[in-house]
């Protein structure tokens, strides 16, 4: 075991994988020289090679497009987005060839492409540093969606990404990145996707959460005097709706947290689930808390649209009191 | 820096007129490379105007049409090895007929069936790019993988005058350069995207100009002239073998037909020039070079055009042969781990729909 932060969780990972598989190979804008922006990539380039830990022109649809002509040349690449409002060009990749080439090709061919990319707000970043964009990847057919909250999450989901044989999104939420350390096992270490994490158990009230909002939950439990069960999704495609269903079976009152706003967010998949298949077992509606249906705002309000513990406490106090 | 060489601006051509302009000939193009030239056009030409009947007669769907088109893909095919990989746009569909895969697979494409699928691998040869210019970044990135992996393998990519404005070319064809992939960028310039032409699709005097914006050689050549075609995209190929990098190709040539077979261009075409085109299409030419040459008879002529009837025959017969696709395809191959949803889905499409 080893004390790490959540992005050092990562670049562990990655040189882990790296050294298992010789096909593996990272790509992306600054990842080589200068191992990255968050330094998820530090040390690759130098340990691997260039033509391991690639420096790519500034193209993040050439950057997935160039992945799909890699893997077809037998390469499990893994591209690095340098921030989530940026990925955004890659997404005629993913949408039109990443997310359905195997499918067209009969399941003949497969693409093990990894995708991850720092994500989410709270970091007084510059405007379009800031978004969760986790539903246009999840709402994609084809493509897998993970979200890390823990430095030992951020090592496990990203190596099963990586071992996959079908593309995977990697969420890494940049607010974490260095707030938080944890024990990561040394070597390899895989987390499946499609388990979710019961980070707390409680009996009266479920938050639900995925990525930077995990902590806020647990914060919000801390204030909340009842018994709190917190879930991390961490694999929002594919879902561990058994986790979901069991935990709101155990408490009947169930929070969503999401940093995205709030129309068709990943929340409002989970609500659908718990409408269609626990109605029975819900004692009080099921509430979201999420940004607002609004462009993510400059830092010096940014706290007022994130999820914050408060409003969090409020939603569990409403069910509570139901 | 590397230093930037202009593009080559002068139109190539190698075929005369049979009056005025002489013939040209190929280094290394004896009859054989001719007559294997000519029997992929015919094919291609056969699998075209057979495929707008199959559409008339409601046995298959929406198709894109390549008359006249036959020169490049054919020239460009045949400066290839079986072991170099064709990125294909929809105007190419067929380009795998001439690495021997069945007509029914691509008709069946066309037909919207799942008997069309192929494994890319089987015949190095990507699945038919629909969305425009989005083949280009993958070219890019197999030509950098084989280039990675030592081999000597290259890439070739299809791609229409109006895919140039694209972001996903531009990407495509900086990648490749910056990487050094092995890659020939064939734009067929037929001057039409649908209906709009060239003029308000750019501003460059020509579109081999872009090269030089990449930094790497452009060619411009006649591409109605197989033979032009093929001995520029051979110069390409040799090149990026030799590890120099990707080669810009601009194929000059005129869309005589329609788009597709739902478009109906009489609204924005000008019919004379279509009429010339018609009248100097690529197929006709090349069989009056071929007689001149001496290489082609009316026997030949038309047994090799009897032979690629015949193809499209045994195509269409075998792909409306195919049973209707069980609705398990729909999940089956979406994904290599498929999750519980799917079988749940399928149970219950199954019920509705009675099986």
């Amino acid at each position: 075991m080893s004390d790490l932060y959540l992005v050092e969780a990562v670049n562990d990972a990655l040189r882990v994988e790296m050294e298992r598989d010789e096909n593996v190979m990272v790509m992306g804008e600054d990842v080589g020289r200068a191992g990255g922006v968050f330094r998820a990539t530090a040390g690759l380039r130098d340990r691997f090679g260039p033509d391991r830990c690639v420096d790519t022109p500034l193209a993040e649809a050439g950057i997935l497009g160039s992945a799909v002509g890699l893997c077809m040349a037998g390469f499990r690449p893994v591209c690095e987005m340098q921030y989530d409002a940026f990925s955004y060009p890659c997404l005629d990749q993913l949408i039109n060839h990443v997310g359905r080439y195997r499918w067209r090709t009969g399941g003949k061919m497969t693409f093990p492409i990894t995708i991850r990319m720092p994500y989410g707000g709270g970091v007084r970043a510059p405007e379009l540093h800031d978004d969760s964009p986790e539903t246009y990847y999840v709402h994609t057919p084809g493509i897998k969606v993970a979200i890390p909250s823990t430095p030992a999450d951020a090592k496990g989901l990203l190596a099963a990404a990586i071992r996959d044989p079908d593309p995977v999104v990697i969420l890494e939420p940049k607010l974490v990145y260095r707030t938080e350390r944890g024990e990561v096992p040394d070597g390899e270490h895989v987390v499946p996707l499609g388990k979710a994490r019961l980070a707390r158990e409680g009996s009266d009230v479920t938050l639900v959460a995925y990525g930077a909002m995990v902590r806020v939950c647990d914060r919000a439990a801390d204030e909340l005097d009842a018994s709190v069960e917190v879930l991390d999704v961490r694999s929002l495609k594919p879902l561990d709706e058994d986790a979901l269903l069991a935990s709101a079976a155990k408490t009947g009152r169930v929070v969503l947290v999401q940093e995205a706003p709030r129309t068709c967010g990943f929340a409002a998949e989970l609500a659908a689930i718990l409408a269609e298949k626990a109605l029975l077992d819900l004692r009080a509606p099921v509430l979201r808390v999420t940004g607002y249906d609004v462009p993510y705002p400059y830092w010096t309000i940014e706290d007022a649209y994130m999820p914050s513990v408060a409003r969090v406490v409020d939603a569990a106090r409403t069910l509570l009191d139901f | 820096m590397a230093s930037t060489v202009p593009a080559e601006r002068n139109l190539r051509r190698v075929i005369g007129d049979g009056d005025s302009i002489p013939d040209g000939e190929v280094e290394g193009v004896g009859e054989q490379e001719l007559l294997d030239l000519y029997r992929s056009m015919v094919l291609l030409r056969s699998y075209d105007e057979r495929s707008v009947i199959y559409h008339r007669q409601g046995r298959i769907g929406t198709y894109a049409i390549f008359w006249g088109h036959e020169a490049i893909q054919a020239g460009a095919f045949h400066a290839l090895e079986d072991e170099d990989w064709i990125f294909p746009s929809y105007r190419e569909s067929a380009i795998g007929l001439l690495r021997g895969m069945p007509a029914a697979t691509v008709l069946s494409w066309w037909r919207g069936h799942p008997a069309g699928w192929w494994n890319p691998a089987d015949y190095n040869l990507a699945s038919i790019c629909v969305p425009i210019a989005t083949q280009v970044p993958h070219a890019a990135g197999l030509a950098w993988g084989k280039r990675l992996r030592g081999e000597s393998t290259c890439a070739l990519t299809f791609f229409g005058d109006g895919a140039t404005s694209e972001g996903a070319f531009h990407e495509g064809a900086n990648f490749a350069a910056v990487m050094r992939a092995p890659l020939v960028l064939l734009c067929n310039n037929n001057q039409w995207a649908i209906s709009t032409p060239l003029s308000a699709q750019t501003k460059a005097e020509a579109l081999v100009d872009k090269a030089a914006g990449y930094g790497i050689p452009g060619l411009r050549v006649d591409g109605g002239d197989v033979l032009a075609v093929h001995e520029a995209t051979r110069e390409a190929v040799v090149r990026a073998r030799a590890g120099g990098g990707p080669t810009f190709i601009e194929a000059v040539t005129y869309r005589a037909e329609p788009h597709a077979t739902a478009d109906d261009p009489r609204p924005y075409i000008d019919p004379e020039r279509v009429e010339e085109a018609r009248a100097n299409e690529c197929l006709g030419r090349f069989e009056g070079y071929l007689r001149r040459q001496g290489v082609l008879h009316d026997d030949l002529e038309q047994a090799i055009k009897a032979d690629a009837a015949g193809v499209m025959r045994a195509g269409i017969a075998a792909a409306e042969a195919e049973p209707a696709a069980d609705v398990g395809l729909l999940f089956e191959h979406a994904l290599v781990d498929p999750p519980a949803s799917f079988a749940h889905d399928l149970a219950e499409l199954r019920r509705i729909l009675g099986e």
